[in-house]
């Protein structure tokens, strides 16, 4: 496991198991998206839009 | 043309990562893609077949779009996505080819709907043309209810507000039915229950095991077919007009339903993306 240090909490994360599209939870309570692998980077996961859903 | 299944995703579910594991179970080649990284010229090479599961209709919508068009599959193809994404357009299907179904009204005046909601007769539903998980559905008791909504609606700013969908209020017991369809077959029902008028799960429903009767399947397929098949979950409410269809879902979720009926949904989804990639081979 590793932690990581983001603008919006602390992470704990293991990189070899992560997806794009992950959602991860901060220890702010902030929800991240996983959007890239290589490097590793997060953004903030959308709220949930008006053209969201099944 | 790739021989392998795609799972076009944007938002990573317990629902696609229970697809990933039944294509490995199976042992079907499956690539998971990721929808903010796809950026596809039309008429390339694409995968054989594309399962489509992203949670945002447009995305969905213009990906499938792309790969229908690039010679891929698509798992649902476009015009079953742009049916079901748009309630009047789902309703319009069902009546069309005679499926059960609340009797349904569009307005696009703000008078016109509060007319309209007097001659169904409160309560009635109004629902927003696109949305899911129930957002936005909201039932009218009264002609106050319905002035003080519809006002609401008209100054909201897209023009798909302006346009009023309305349907009877069916007083159901307490719990509506989702069925499971995956190309010709119906493979399992839930009911869901709730206090709530709206029992979607994920709005606090919760699932049992619906048995598949006779009425239950007719009605179940009937409605995949009037949309254009595919891989879908309709919901139906009970009522004293026998079982209705209330709508239909192209990306359906199904981890609440795995367990609870014993059937295992992403492994037949998986399977029956794997008979579409023979037929293509």
């Amino acid at each position: 496991m590793q932690l990581i240090d983001t603008p919006h909490g602390r992470l704990t994360l293991d990189p070899a198991t992560l997806m794009l599209g992950e959602l991860l939870v901060t220890d702010e309570g902030a929800e991240l998206e996983v959007v890239g692998l290589e490097p590793l980077r997060f953004e903030l996961a959308p709220e949930e839009a008006e053209d969201w859903g099944e | 043309m790739t021989d392998s299944v795609a799972v076009v995703y944007d938002r990573l579910r317990e629902e696609e990562r229970l697809l990933f594991d039944a294509f490995e179970r199976v042992g079907v080649p499956c690539t998971p893609l990721y929808a903010a990284t796809i950026a596809i010229e039309l008429g390339a090479a694409a995968p054989a077949v594309v399962l489509q599961r992203c949670v945002s209709q447009w995305r969905g919508l213009s990906l499938a779009r792309a790969y229908q068009a690039a010679g891929s599959v698509v798992l649902n193809r476009p015009e079953v996505i742009e049916v079901c994404g748009d309630k009047l357009a789902t309703s319009a299907a069902l009546v069309r080819h005679g499926v059960p179904t609340p009797r349904t009204s569009v307005a696009v005046d703000r008078d016109a709907a509060l007319a309209e909601a007097e001659r169904l007769g409160y309560p009635v539903v109004i629902k927003p043309l696109v949305g899911s998980w129930g957002r936005l559905v909201a039932r009218l008791e009264s002609r106050a209810a319905a002035e003080a909504l519809l006002e609401y609606k008209e100054v909201l700013g897209g023009p798909e507000h302006k346009v009023h969908y309305l349907q009877e209020y069916i007083d159901k017991p307490g719990r509506d039915v989702r069925a499971f369809v995956i190309g010709d077959e119906v493979v399992a029902a839930i009911y869901r229950t709730s206090d709530d008028w709206i029992t979607n799960t994920a709005r606090g429903g919760v699932a049992s095991n619906c048995p598949l009767t006779e009425d239950l399947i007719a009605v179940t397929l009937g409605a995949a077919r009037a949309v254009g098949g595919g891989i879908l979950a309709i919901d139906l409410v009970e009522s004293a007009r026998g079982l209705l269809v209330i709508e239909v879902n192209h990306t359906m979720e199904f981890r609440n339903s795995i367990t609870t009926t014993g059937v295992d949904i992403p492994g037949l989804i998986a399977r029956h993306a794997a008979a579409q990639l023979e037929l293509v081979a």
